[in-house]
């Protein structure tokens, strides 16, 4: 399977999915460049963590305007696979592929920590390899992972199974204090109602190996390959 | 075409969450400033822009916070001056 890796000036962890999807995958994985017009048949398109242009005005909101998101955006319109993580998702939250918005942490500083999450949704795609209720360990780094929406879009969200991963301690309870950043209703990541599209804020591709202390982003990888096809 | 320069505040919805604002308000009430009800912190942007007229100026910086310089599920923005330069 050929998975595209978005980089934009500012991008910081295109190397760590590229990686991921490379060695800990066995895929192949195309560094695509902001300005290109062409995810040259990439089957599934990343937008990795970072800080596009700088995070300037509001983070991912110029990225948004880049050629490569046109093509970004037809691919997710077809049904395919688009994984935004941390500022990729700020990204995809911009650029209206997903709905609602991240604002600055609650306790506004920048957090890099490891989280406890909550598996919950309906997303085949990323989490056929994960059981319901599921508690994970992943990293977390960002300054800007406040999820905000209006309650009718959290409602909507939550009746639709798009909320796919929530803020928990690690027993699974969702509760303030295993809020990193003040997420509204503790949400972590989400996907869009067709399920193709996911953005999280906590980074899968860097808990793919033990040696780096958790494995607990290899199932969403190996979820889509199962899903889409080696 | 004329040159007008439009001012244009943007600051976070009421309602949300500013952490910033709360920490701002929480610091004027320990100076003693006991009144302050609210405080929000946003942006003050300032755009110069060729146009027809003032009105016409508006109209474009109208345009363009909706589609880059707020962010319409977070932000309200409110076009504070506009005046020739």
């Amino acid at each position: 399977m050929k998975f595209g890796i978005v980089t934009f000036p500012g991008s910081n962890c295109d190397t760590d999915a590229i990686h991921a999807v490379t060695d800990q995958l066995g895929q192949t994985a195309f560094a695509l460049w902001h300005r290109d017009h062409d995810t040259q048949g990439c089957d599934v398109l990343i937008l990795p963590g970072g800080f596009a242009y700088g995070d300037a005005l509001r983070a991912g909101a110029i990225a948004r305007f880049s050629p490569i998101m046109q093509e970004v955006i037809a691919h997710a319109e077809r049904g395919a696979p688009v994984i935004g993580i941390c500022n990729g998702f700020q990204v995809l939250c911009e650029s209206h592929l997903l709905p609602g918005a991240l604002m600055r942490n609650a306790g506004l500083k920048f957090v890099c920590d490891w989280v406890h999450l909550r598996v919950e949704g309906s997303a085949p795609m990323y989490l056929n390899g994960y059981q319901q209720g599921q508690v994970l360990r992943l990293p977390i780094a960002h300054g800007e992972g406040r999820f905000a929406a209006d309650d009718d879009t959290l409602d909507q969200l939550e009746q639709n199974g798009q909320v796919v991963f929530r803020y928990c301690d690690a027993s699974g309870n969702v509760t303030d204090a295993s809020n990193p950043n003040g997420a509204m209703r503790g949400i972590a990541g989400i996907t869009n109602a067709a399920g193709n599209v996911i953005g999280m804020m906590p980074h899968p591709e860097r808990a793919v190996e033990a040696l780096l202390g958790s494995t607990d982003g290899l199932p969403l990888f190996e979820s889509l390959l199962a899903r889409v096809g080696a | 075409m004329n040159r007008f320069r439009v001012s244009v505040h943007i600051v976070p919805r009421k309602g949300l969450l500013d952490p910033q604002g709360k920490a701002v308000s929480d610091a004027l009430h320990a100076l003693g400033f006991a009144d302050v009800e609210d405080t929000r912190i946003g942006r003050y942007i300032v755009l110069d822009v060729r146009a027809e007229s003032a009105a016409a100026a508006e109209i474009s910086a109208q345009a363009m916070c909706d589609k880059l310089l707020a962010n319409p599920v977070t932000e309200d923005y409110q076009i504070a001056s506009t005046v020739t330069v």
